[in-house]
């Protein structure tokens, strides 16, 4: 039993921490149209700051500055908020597809570059040394995991409000304005690429934090958890959640990660002997064939954004 | 003749290099009067009105606002200027309510905003009355009052109009010119292009006809309207069509 509940907590954390992740691409693709393709990137920006800022000296690499955790954190999102800041000036004058390409490109590079320049974060072997916060108050075992999951879950709740008011204020309005028609937006005086390079940037800080909550939790990260694979994981969570609705964001997170965790249980469990080897593989063919089949079948996702519904005998908010 | 307040000298432009669609077009526009811009297919109107807008690269000439330079202004700076640019179509935001729309329209306004969305509610009634609706349920012609009010509330000197008209029936085509022409006598300039001809001249003051991205012949809207020339050569079969 307690082995079931461990096994629970352990999959909703994960599933929390992508939670995140999904929200903050809701933001850049649901709310306000940006094709970010190089999701990876700005995720492992922030797990990398994270692990460098707040791990103990290593030799062969940068890192080991010890800080105070919670600065370490904010201090990942702001290496991804940096990182997408500079993207965000080269490639969001590009348009959908070649914007998507763009970034790819990015997260291409971002991850061979933390594969080769080892004196930056280890290379292959990726970033050791560090120490999960209160570990020694809490130890390793389920009362530290079941603590952390209520970190990560009121951080994601947190995300979801933020985004929630966001969305509402002014600035999400103009959000989907610019969304909409550029055009329109430029003549009411309002400046496009600025906005635009605002919400890209936002999005990548939320992307880090997702990022360092995920090295946080595994004390590690390293290339191979920088794949171009966890960029079309989270797509296919937001994709199938309903792009522009935050919650139907956090709903294709749990829902594709519990689909993912379980076809890769199913696939070990029953695949022939022969076929075990390949299970990766089959996995990536049904995420493929889900994203596939949604933008065919019911390309607003579950829990669609709420647009066409009149809002008549509301009081005014502004 | 009062001083312009937008002029337009020997404009070269379009929407690739090299390949002008305009050439070195020029007109003036004077305060609180209607000037039209009409001319056949492809003649370059519209073309003209985005150049002005800074929605098109002007490779010559150059175009003056109230004497001061805006020949290669972003679009988004026009309206600290005092320029309101309405696009042809996908002029509001539908996904918004209409209150919303006016709000975001509203914003550069302040504290003069509460004072500034009452009084355009008073003017276009019809909005005040749908204001929690989405602008995407809108018909045509309220959609273009729509569009029309949010260019009023950036508080603008000049209003370039791309065929507020298009797509409208006849009768909703004529209140939106009718009011298009209320305006200006609160002292506001409408640089107009239009393909309803007919009804466009009856309210200008003064028109530019263009063809093939040339100016052609200008002169006031009246005289023009009875004009056989231009009745033949521009506008003759609008006409027989419109009669």
């Amino acid at each position: 039993m307690i082995g079931v509940i461990s096994y629970l907590v352990f999959f909703a954390t994960t599933a929390s921490i992508l939670a995140i992740a999904v929200l903050g691409l809701n933001l850049q693709w649901g709310n306000t149209g940006l094709f970010n393709g190089g999701v990876v990137a700005f995720f492992g920006a922030g797990a990398y700051g994270t692990l460098i800022l707040g791990g103990t000296p290593q030799a062969g690499h940068l890192g080991g500055y010890g800080l105070f955790y919670p600065l370490a954190l904010l201090g990942g999102m702001a290496i991804a908020g940096l990182v997408a800041w500079i993207v965000g000036l080269l490639t969001l004058r590009l348009r959908h597809d070649y914007l998507a390409i763009a970034t790819f490109g990015v997260a291409v590079a971002f991850e061979n570059l933390m594969r080769n320049a080892e004196w930056l974060a280890g290379g292959a072997k990726g970033v050791r040394g560090f120490e999960r916060p209160l570990r020694d108050a809490l130890g390793d075992g389920f009362t530290y995991n079941i603590f952390f999951f209520l970190v990560v879950l009121v951080i994601l709740i947190a995300t979801y409000l933020f985004l929630e008011r966001l969305v509402a204020s002014p600035f999400g309005r103009l959000l989907r304005a610019i969304r909409e028609d550029e055009e329109a937006a430029q003549s009411l005086g309002k400046n496009p690429a600025r906005v635009r390079l605002m919400a890209f940037i936002t999005g990548s800080v939320i992307l880090g934090l997702a990022g360092g909550l995920y090295g946080t939790f595994y004390a590690f990260v390293s290339p191979q958890d920088v794949l171009p694979t966890l960029t079309f994981q989270i797509w296919a969570m937001l994709i199938v959640g309903g792009a522009g609705n935050n919650r139907g964001a956090i709903f294709g997170a749990f829902l594709i990660w519990g689909a993912w965790t379980a076809s890769g249980w199913a696939l070990s469990r029953f695949a022939p002997i022969e076929a075990q080897l390949y299970t990766g593989s089959v996995q990536f063919i049904l995420i493929g064939s889900v994203i596939v089949g949604m933008l065919m079948w019911r390309p607003h996702g579950l829990l669609p954004e709420r647009l066409v519904v009149s809002q008549r005998g509301k009081t005014p908010s502004a | 003749m009062p001083e312009a307040v937008l002029e337009a000298r020997g404009v070269t432009a379009g929407y690739v290099p090299d390949l002008p669609i305009l050439h070195e077009v020029s007109l003036v526009a004077h305060p609180a009067q209607i000037t039209l811009i009409i001319g056949p297919n492809g003649a370059g109107k519209s073309t003209l009105i985005k150049a002005i807008a800074g929605l098109l690269p002007v490779s010559a000439g150059q175009i003056t606002f109230g004497g001061a330079d805006i020949t290669h202004i972003r679009t988004d700076q026009l309206a600290a200027r005092g320029i309101a640019y309405v696009p042809q179509t996908d002029n509001i935001f539908r996904s918004l309510t209409i209150r919303q729309n006016l709000d975001l329209a509203l914003r550069r306004a302040g504290a003069g905003a509460p004072a500034r969305l009452a009084r355009l509610l008073e003017q276009f009634p019809a909005l005040a009355d749908k204001q929690r609706d989405k602008a995407g349920t809108l018909s045509g012609g309220q959609r273009q009052f729509l569009a029309i009010a949010m260019a009023l509330a950036t508080a603008p000197k000049l209003i370039l109009m791309d065929e507020p008209s298009a797509g409208l029936s006849p009768k909703a085509a004529q209140e939106v010119l009718e009011h298009a022409r209320t305006l200006t006598r609160s002292g506001v300039s409408i640089l107009l292009v239009e393909q309803n001809v007919n009804q466009a001249l009856r309210l200008a003051d003064h028109c530019f006809i263009l063809a093939e991205g040339r100016n052609q012949i200008d002169g006031p809207a009246d005289a023009l309207l009875n004009n056989k020339v231009v009745g033949e050569i521009y506008l003759g079969a609008r006409r027989m069509g419109a009669a």
